[in-house]
């Protein structure tokens, strides 16, 4: 399949674009990731194929756009069917889109409300997060990954936002490794994927963004 | 009854209502167990102990939570009949995008309409009926989201119409004046036996809206 077929419409950063990304590089399909300028100034092609939210990622086949990138993976995972990324038997399945819904209602606005906030970072907001990551280091339990023995859909939709974790941690004062050791080392252990460690951004660039981010919005 | 499937819901939630719709749609044979939401369940508590929320469905003592994740999975599971996503992909993205639509809006705006005044209701009843439109416009000329067949997203958005009476009792505006095409779809939605008695009666969800908003001292 040529490059031209897959595209993504991309911001380096997006945690939700990374997860695209993944799932593409996971099942080995080439793909043209097209950077967006979301603050100078969205392309016509994002803003025609996404006109409900206008957001990053777009995910485009053949020229048919697809939003949102759980939806988006779940796709990617049914198009090409190997290797599968959701477990064969519905209930495995419907555990996975249940946690899945979990992490994207929960990590990135806990996160935000730490980095976002202006001085002190409000205790409620670290326990939040805290809580939150505890709940995933529970559903993880001892298994190498969130989908089991192999890595699949909850990681994929999980491993993108801890690009973003250094940069709570230094805004909000404590370390995720001291707090969820499990979900330290399973981060580790996704980032020694290739499909992973070739798309996710080192957190410290991630962190800068953060800073320019906040002196933007006059956080800081 | 199907091996063991227990539906645990409160009666006014759009939300079990869309399960109920599902479980109708497939023809499949459950008990239905009403909560008291002041008073949790020992069941309801561990068998969502993450949400702690209704509906969860329980098949073969094994909990399913979330209704979108439920219809899935009834879908999946009971595969022989009544299909409810399109098997095609593509066209499967694109009802989870609106399901998904309909979950992030219509549930907050409408709260909002009933549980707010003024300058806030009014912002929360206009975007409410932008995102209607929105939804009008996805339906086009179609019987269903689905297109010729009931399908994902109409099982998703129907439950909301037994709120419309109270919305607008609320908000003190017509939405079939402003949405006649979605009001038509709903009426057509509502002819089908799943539908019909998977919902509340509207007049019971306005009296519901009514003790809450007294309840939580709103007027």
């Amino acid at each position: 399949m040529s490059k031209a077929e897959l595209v993504i419409l991309d911001y380096w950063v997006s945690p939700f674009c990374l997860r695209v990304k993944i799932a593409l590089n996971e099942k080995g399909l080439q793909y043209e990731a097209r950077p967006e300028d979301l603050f100078g100034g969205k392309s016509e092609l994002l803003l025609k194929s996404n006109p409900i939210y206008q957001k990053v990622p777009v995910f485009l086949h053949d020229g048919k756009p697809l939003c949102e990138s759980t939806i988006i993976v779940s796709y990617i995972d049914e198009t090409w069917s190997s290797p599968p990324l959701l477990p064969s038997c519905p209930y495995g399945r419907a555990q996975a889109r249940f946690w899945a819904d979990y992490i994207d209602k929960k990590v990135f606005d806990a996160s935000g409300n730490i980095w976002r906030s202006k001085g002190e970072v409000p205790v409620e907001a670290k326990k939040e997060f805290i809580k939150i990551l505890k709940q995933l280091e529970e559903a993880l339990g001892d298994k190498d990954y969130f989908n089991g023995a192999t890595f699949g859909f909850v990681d994929i939709i999980a491993i993108p936002l801890t690009c973003w974790f250094l940069a709570v941690e230094k805004i909000g004062g404590f370390t995720v490794a001291e707090e969820c050791p499990k979900i330290s080392s399973w981060t580790k252990r996704c980032l020694q994927r290739e499909s992973v460690a070739k798309v996710v951004p080192d957190p410290e660039k991630v962190y800068e963004f953060v800073l320019m981010f906040r002196k933007m919005q006059g956080i800081d | 009854m199907e091996r063991g499937v227990v539906l645990l819901d409160f009666w006014p939630s759009m939300f079990g209502m869309r399960t109920r719709i599902a479980l109708a749609e497939k023809e499949i044979k459950y008990e239905y167990r009403e909560e008291d939401l002041r008073n949790k369940s020992d069941l309801l508590l561990q068998m969502n102990p993450v949400h702690k929320k209704i509906p969860v469905l329980i098949h073969n003592g094994k909990p399913v939570c979330e209704s979108l994740n439920q219809v899935q999975y009834i879908d999946e599971v009971w595969n022989d009949r009544a299909p409810l996503l399109p098997a095609n992909t593509y066209k499967r993205a694109n009802a989870r995008f609106w399901a998904d639509f309909v979950d992030k809006k219509i549930y907050d705006l409408g709260s909002k309409i009933w549980r707010t005044k003024g300058e806030e209701q009014e912002a929360a009843k206009k975007e409410f009926i932008d995102c209607l439109k929105l939804l009008e416009g996805e339906l086009g000329d179609n019987h269903y989201f689905g297109g010729k067949d009931f399908g994902y997203v109409d099982v998703a958005l129907v439950p909301f119409y037994c709120w419309f009476y109270a919305y607008e009792q609320c908000g003190n505006f017509s939405i079939e004046a402003e949405c006649p095409k979605l009001i038509a779809w709903a009426k057509r939605c509502m002819q089908k036996e799943s539908v019909a008695k998977s919902l509340a009666d509207q007049e019971k969800i306005y009296e519901f809206v009514l003790h809450l908003k007294k309840v939580f001292g709103i007027e």
